[in-house]
């Protein structure tokens, strides 16, 4: 396994969408491994999108399962992702490995049901909520050329933290 | 040598301030750096990390037209400024409250007391002139953890003031 060079912003390389996999084979599981240990030589790493490595594939891996106190479905490989539903939504601090000394905030759905194929080509669907859930998004985001700096809500309008009460 | 200043600018405020005085500092070759800017009770506060290879007197001479035309005072400080230093916070809290004398120092007391470093502190007086209420909203570091500023908001709530305390994770994707 080798550890990849992240891409960072302003690399044009971030800007743009993603292809669809079309074959899931060998060569891809491997690329996928060296994509898992890229996102975990990072600090902090808990999610990574296969454009920023340069590989302009709708391919990403998101791994919360060792931030403490959080529900998730552990090690998730998504290849063609596709969020069919979301619900509600919330304000979070994000970060990205792509976009080095600098964090801010985001609004994200706070509840998403996705769809994707996993490393085997099996279909999936997994229903998440809260981090694991923001970690998704911001994944998906980097297949659409989308980084969370296109997404920053102002200081000033994040007095609240939007929510939507059950 | 190490050539950032910090620029503080005040003024009533008016369309054009912030384009003015970049444009003055462009011109003049300075470059910028962080900066918060916001208009405080009419007033438009500017805090401008600049990096200028001159002295503080000819940064000054820089800024001194456009301030004498849009009235705006001024105060330059040679700064041990780096950029590339963010500190990411672990906590948000919001306090809000009926507006009175002392909340601040109140909150921010028993905060600092128990480990809060604030990165980043925004209030407003909202309401009306005979029912004035206070918000304030600020991000920081919990350095002797989140449970132990929990405690202290814990007795400061009891003073009437709504306090609501988020611990931030922040998701790195």
């Amino acid at each position: 396994m080798t550890v990849l060079n992240i891409l960072t912003y302003p690399d044009e390389r971030l800007k743009r969408i993603a292809e669809p996999v079309r074959t899931i084979d060998a060569e891809l599981r491997a690329f996928v491994l060296d994509l898992e240990e890229t996102m975990r030589a990072g600090p902090g790493g808990v999610g990574i999108a296969a454009p920023q490595v340069g590989r302009a594939q709708r391919i990403v891996i998101v791994d919360v399962s060792n931030k403490p106190k959080i529900e998730s479905h552990g090690r998730l490989v998504l290849v063609n992702p596709d969020i069919v539903k979301w619900e509600g939504m919330a304000v979070g601090r994000e970060g990205c490995m792509s976009v080095p000394d600098y964090t801010g905030n985001v609004i994200r759905a706070e509840h998403i049901v996705v769809r994707a194929l996993d490393e085997q080509g099996e279909e999936r669907e997994y229903t998440m909520q809260g981090y694991e859930a923001r970690a998704v998004q911001h994944e998906v985001d980097h297949l659409d050329g989308m980084l969370f700096l296109d997404r920053l809500v102002s200081r000033r309008n994040d007095l609240f933290r939007r929510k939507v009460y059950k | 040598m190490n050539k950032w200043y910090m620029l503080t600018v005040v003024g009533k405020d008016r369309p054009g301030i912030v384009a003015h005085l970049t444009d003055a500092l462009y011109q003049g070759g300075c470059n910028l750096g962080e900066a918060s800017m916001m208009r405080l009770g009419g007033n438009f506060t500017i805090m401008l990390m600049v990096h200028f290879d001159g002295t503080i007197k000819a940064l000054d001479d820089l800024i001194e037209p456009v301030a004498d035309s849009l009235d705006l005072h001024r105060h330059i400080d040679h700064i041990e400024g780096h950029l590339h230093e963010h500190v990411v916070p672990d906590v948000r809290i919001t306090v809000y409250g009926a507006d009175r004398a002392g909340i601040v120092a109140k909150v921010t007391g028993a905060l600092a007391e128990a480990g809060l470093n604030i990165l980043d502190l925004e209030s407003d007086v909202a309401g009306t002139a005979d029912k004035p209420i206070y918000i304030m909203h600020i991000e920081g570091c919990a350095r002797e953890g989140v449970d132990a500023l929990r405690s202290a908001l814990d007795i400061v709530a009891k003073e009437g003031v709504n306090v609501t305390l988020s611990p931030v994770e922040t998701m790195v994707g």
